[in-house]
């Protein structure tokens, strides 16, 4: 936690300054009861009107040069407590980034949000107060002490006892609430994950009729919450009367052995008022204090939850060799050696000894039954997860020297999930060459059989996208993704069952379009249809996690049992309308490859 | 000045509001504010104890021991009183507070399961999201501070100027017509900040957009290598967001300063004017001490107070973005209407699906579908076919009544489905989306989404109908394994298993699948096929797909285009047509040969 207070570096200054004010602004008010004294001792005992009107107008300045000082002090301590929450922010989502795959499906994405949100919110208001507030509370009851103990050590000993036992319960009640506090915000990451839940899955929940239950779901889960708040709130709520107790039998206990010193004659009476009055000083501080020390509580929680995410969570790593293209085009391009990977928290492999290679320009086909590791191993390609055994290389380099951004660079990804970008058409089309000129976007497009989608919307190009694109339809989504990763020509392209979403049509004129590219990538296709792999150079048969079969659609027709069964299922029928279909075929044929 | 007013509505629209949720705690307020009585009562009189007790105490000799120890007594009898009374405050605040915040969250979600699905559609999730979370959060902030610190300010205010007029009229006169000054000054300024507040409110929902947004296609970004684009877009909200609310803060916390410096003039002028009324014999040197005191004590709630009523500011500011979720029109349903049309809902359903003439649009500048006609006798299969975005899925949106239409009727067996509750209609139905959408929780509990009280044995067995059993088996803890939106452990077409035995363990009589099987392997999905031609035996069923190979044996082939009906007929009958529809078909075995 106190490790964040390095992203106070920048606001150094602001961070000093800003209590630094608010002291001086206090000492002000320290001054006013000395002018007040004055004001009563040589003004009226001597009635000098002009020394009281005097004496006034410095009281009115103390205030006028108070508001300076104060203003000031707020001033900086806005500037440190924003920025320290912007740079928070920003490390904390650069963190995000830079977290490998396995992290993300670790740690969840509701909390991540919460935590980006609301925990740095509270970390704000917290450092704000701090740094106006709460520096002024030790200020003022260890000043307001050493004056007491100048008046009378004997007499003032009552506040070495008394400030060490509110220390004690300030902190400990501080150190009991801080999990507790830590407590609530896990619940209200509960309630946002509930609420994210009813969001993404409206459809199917309507469909189920669901409404009731998850209201009432929800209603447990924000109960959780209020009961969270209100067992944490009660243990707070003490912080107040029990500091009360304590600086009141305090004040008793110092009346006490007071009266015993003025009457042994050591102190005067004036002087016993004016050890009472430091100790009220020191209680209206303490409860300004105790209100506020909630709130500091509540943000250091939050400062915990954020700074686990900054410390402890595992980065990708940065560094590693470049990744250089082998020029003569002999080499493989991608290689698999005895691969195999589990992920964290499965007790089998997902995938068990896979071993290939990959030669440039190749097309690879990958095929299997639902769960049987094909995202899997096209995710260890661009070492999005890295295998738990073997090597998996790149242009000869094993991915896991490689640095991952100059690895990354060379892939074009299609991912299962058809997900856009808020933003325009265009930004979204940029994601892989910031550079690309609109023809370039406008080709791959065309080539993604996108270049419909993207005239058919308003301003082309600069037609806006909604959140995760969801102005899109599933089919148009997919087809910018696959425009997405062919902008910029990249070296290897993966598309990880992307046509599912696509009608036969569409599906077939993209493979075309794509064989029709002037440069040649290195394909990966992972797809359930024999029919968008069968002329691929090599195909890959997966079954739980093991190749079954690898080579060409013949040789694996011939010799993988697995893979005929998978293409006489598709072309089964095909068989049995040859005779109905013949006539149309042609036609078909001629207009989706010409 | 226009600005202003406008700006105002939803901050003055929401106190009466407020009043309706604190009404059911009306006992506990009245009891707060009198224990609030009691403890600044108590707290105001301790100090006039101690000067009584030190006017028991003259000098070396002469003090009154026995009557100090009197006194003394009943400080610290007063001190403990008011100790429990604060206490107990703050409990009963805190459970005030967390309660109403509670119910408001309830009705914001309770409300967003009302909402059509129109509008989670077009407005983001993370804008949604930051009011049920963030907004309320740190209305619960301003709330709890309004209960805690506004009724003592308001108490001791009201304490004091009793002590005030007590001890000299004239000048308590003074301090009463001053410090409105200081409130018109608090005011001035908490007008000109509840606008800068709405400004950081709007940056931040903007942030939480982005933040949402990245956050959960984190993968994608990665894929793309985009972390550094996607952190820029974050930096530059999060700058804008540090501009509101440095801004925001800053003015906002100027209030304090602002009237502590009034009320240091006004303490000025109670001490020339007190002084001069004393050097003139109208109030002793004791009594302008003591005076001094309280004026001090009487301008120090307003301090308070205005910290609260921009805090306050605040939180009516996320309130009235709370309420205008809550106000945001909810879907019309049947029981709505005046018109009480009794729907056979108790009686068994035949399926009988009549669509006529149905015109609908997202966007009413483009027209989508046009004069619709459809009519499914019960247990026919109808298969709907045509290229992406020709509105397949809109017509499912619209068969389920996500969607309303815009024109012409839609009956299931006769009766209209606006006549009947929403409910009641999509009991009927039994659907499965293209898009996956898992729910935080077992596997189990994902399957019986739709029938809560299934046994396991049943869920099995739906689980074995769709194959997903021996993948579910696999999983660490078998079907008790928890899953959710982000967890990578299941794959897309696994996934989409468990939604389809979702389905398969309703048994509904009208089907809907959309695309239900675009993510599983064939020979899974062959295997599935046997099941659903079982599960559709006898039932109405709709099937969008683009593996034409599922929907060949579909009673009616309906293929569409933009919106509209090409052709409908038999698969055999289609193909001999050798319209679009033979084309579409025969496309998908075109690499067969090339």
């Amino acid at each position: 936690m106190i490790k964040l207070l390095r992203y106070m570096r920048g606001h150094i200054k602001e961070s000093i300054l800003s209590p630094t004010f608010k002291l001086l602004e206090a000492s002000f008010e320290l001054f006013v009861p000395l002018v007040v004294a004055k004001i009563i001792d040589s003004g009226i005992g001597s009635g000098d009107t002009g020394y009281v009107i005097k004496m006034c107008l410095v009281l009115a300045l103390l205030s006028f040069v108070g508001l300076a000082a104060s203003v000031l002090g707020q001033l900086y301590a806005a500037r440190a407590s924003v920025g320290f929450a912007s740079k928070i922010r920003h490390a904390m989502f650069s963190k995000i980034q830079s977290m490998p795959y396995s992290e993300l499906d670790r740690i969840g994405t509701s909390t991540l949000i919460t935590r980006m949100t609301s925990d740095i919110g509270q970390v704000q208001t917290g450092v704000n107060l701090t740094l106006r507030l709460i520096l002024r509370a030790p200020f003022i009851v260890f000043g307001a002490m050493i004056m007491a103990f100048t008046v009378d050590a004997a007499s003032a000993s009552v506040f070495a006892v008394m400030i060490p036992a509110l220390s004690v319960v300030v902190f400990g009640i501080m150190i009991i609430s801080i999990p507790l506090y830590r407590k609530v915000q896990s619940s209200l990451d509960r309630v946002t994950l509930h609420t994210r839940e009813n969001l993404t899955g409206v459809r199917i929940l309507r469909g189920f009729c669901k409404e009731r239950e998850e209201t009432e779901s929800f209603e447990k889960a924000s109960d959780e919450l209020k009961k969270c708040q209100k067992f944490v709130g009660r243990i707070s709520a003490l912080m107040n009367p029990v500091t009360y107790v304590i600086v009141n039998i305090s004040v008793i206990y110092l009346i006490h052995i007071g009266a015993l010193r003025v009457n042994s004659g050591y102190i005067s009476r004036g002087e016993l008022v004016a050890m009472y009055n430091y100790m009220t000083q020191i209680l209206t501080e303490l409860i300004k204090l105790a209100n506020l020390i909630i709130t500091v509580t509540k943000s250091a929680a939050c400062a915990g939850r954020i700074s686990s995410i900054l410390e402890e969570s595992p980065s990708e790593r940065t560094s590693g060799y470049e990744c250089v293209t082998s020029v003569d085009g002999k080499a493989p391009k991608v290689e698999f050696r005895n691969v195999s990977f589990k992920y964290d928290g499965n007790s089998e492999n997902s995938l068990s000894d896979i071993s290939f290679s990959v030669y440039p320009g190749e097309t690879v086909g990958i095929i299997g039954a639902t769960g049987s590791g094909k995202t899997t191993l096209v995710n260890l390609i661009p070492a999005f997860y890295e295998c738990t055994d073997g090597e998996v290389l790149v242009d000869g380099k094993n991915v896991k020297e490689l640095s991952l951004n100059s690895l990354r660079q060379k892939f074009g990804i299609v991912p299962q999930k058809a997900v856009l970008f808020r933003g325009t058409i265009r930004e979204n089309l940029k994601f892989r060459d910031a550079e690309a000129s609109d023809e370039e976007i406008m080709s791959a497009a065309k080539t993604a059989q996108a270049k419909s989608v993207i005239e058919g919307k308003k301003g082309a190009l600069d037609g806006f996208v909604d959140q995760s694109g969801r102005n899109f339809s599933g089919g148009q989504r997919q087809r910018l993704t696959i425009a997405r990763a062919l902008v910029g020509d990249p070296d290897i392209l993966i598309l990880d069952d992307s046509s599912s979403a696509l009608d036969y049509a569409t599906d077939s004129a993209l493979r075309s379009s794509l064989a029709e590219l002037p440069y040649k990538h290195t394909t990966f296709i992972v797809s359930q249809r024999t029919s968008s792999i069968m002329g691929a150079d090599r195909i890959i048969v997966l079954e739980n996690g093991r190749a079954v079969g690898i080579g060409t659609h013949e040789e694996l027709y011939q010799s993988c049992a697995a893979y005929r069964e998978i293409h006489d299922l598709q072309f089964r029928e095909k068989k049995k309308t040859q005779g109905a279909g013949a006539k149309s075929e042609g036609r078909g044929r001629h207009v989706y490859e010409q | 000045m226009f600005m202003s007013n406008k700006e105002r509505i939803p901050k003055n629209g929401s106190i009466p509001r407020l009043m309706k949720y604190i009404k059911p705690y009306t006992a506990g307020l009245v009891t707060s504010l009198i224990l609030t009585f009691a403890a600044v009562t108590l707290t105001l009189f301790v100090p006039r104890l101690v000067g009584n007790a030190i006017d028991l105490i003259i000098g070396k000799g002469q003090v009154d021991f026995k009557g100090i120890a009197r006194i003394l007594l009943i400080i610290g009898s007063a001190v403990a009183v008011t100790a429990l009374c604060q206490w107990l405050i703050g409990v009963i605040n805190n459970r005030m507070t967390y309660g109403i915040v509670c119910r408001m969250r309830r009705e914001a979600f309770a409300k967003l399961q009302e909402l059509p699905v129109s509008y989670t559609d077009t407005n983001g999730y993370g804008v949604t999201l930051s009011r049920i979370i963030a907004d309320v959060d740190t209305f619960s902030d301003g709330l709890l501070m309004g209960f805690t610190q506004l009724f003592t300010g308001v108490l001791t205010i009201i304490g004091t100027l009793i002590f005030m007029l007590v001890i000299d009229f004239k000048i308590a006169l003074i301090v009463v017509v001053l410090t409105p000054a200081s409130m018109l000054v608090s005011k001035f300024i908490a007008s000109r900040t509840f606008r800068l507040f709405r400004a950081q409110a709007e940056a931040r929902e903007e942030l939480t957009a982005i933040t949402d947004e990245t956050i959960s296609s984190e993968k994608t970004v990665k894929a793309f290598n985009v972390q550094e684009r996607m952190t820029d877009k974050f930096d530059s909200a999060n700058e804008k967001l540090s501009k509101c609310s440095v801004d925001a803060t800053f003015y906002s916390s100027i209030v304090n300063p602002a009237t502590r410096f009034l009320n240091g003039v006004i303490y000025a002028l109670v001490a020339l004017t007190g002084a001069i009324s004393s050097m003139g014999g109208g109030i002793t040197v004791g009594g302008v001490t003591c005076f001094l005191g309280y004026a001090n004590q009487y301008t120090k709630p307003f301090n308070e107070i205005s910290g609260v009523i921009t805090e306050f500011q605040n939180a009516l500011a996320c309130a009235a973005r709370i309420f205008e979720l809550i106000d945001t029109p909810s879907e019309k349903d049947a029981y709505d209407r005046n018109d009480n049309i009794k729907t056979k809902s108790d009686s068994q359903r035949y399926g009988q699906v009549d669509i006529e003439n149905v015109s609908f649009s997202y966007d009413k500048d483009r027209s989508l579908i046009e004069n619709f006609n459809l009519h499914v006798k019960p247990g026919q299969k109808t298969a709907i076919v045509g290229p992406t975005g020709c509105g397949k899925t809109t017509l499912i949106n619209l068969l389920m009544r996500f969607y309303d239409i815009d024109g012409g009727s839609i009956k299931i067996d006769g009766v209209d489905i606006r006549d009947m509750t929403r409910h009641e209609l999509r009991k009927n139905y039994g659907m499965v989306l293209q898009e996956t959408w898992i729910k935080e929780g077992t596997v189990a509990e994902n399957i019986a989404l739709g029938k809560k009280e299934a046994d396991r044995d049943e869920i099995e067995a739906a689980a074995r109908a769709v194959h997903a059993d021996s993948f579910i088996k696999r999983l660490p803890d078998g079907y008790d394994t928890v899953i959710g939106e982000e967890s990578g452990n299941l794959s897309q077409g696994q996934r989409q298993l468990i939604s389809i035995a979702r389905v398969m363990l309703c048994m509904p009589p009208i089907l809907i699948l959309d695309e239900a099987t675009s993510s599983i392997d064939i020979r899974t999905e062959a295997m599935i096929q046997e099941a659903f031609d079982k599960l559709t035996q006898g039932r109405t069923s709709f099937v969008v797909a683009h593996r034409l190979t599922t929907v060949k044996n579909a009673d009616i082939i309906i293929m569409m285009k933009d919106g509209h009906i090409l052709e409908t007929g038999k698969h055999e009958e289609l193909l001999e047509r050798g319209g679009a529809y033979a084309e579409l078909y025969n496309s998908q075995f075109l690499h067969s040969e090339s």
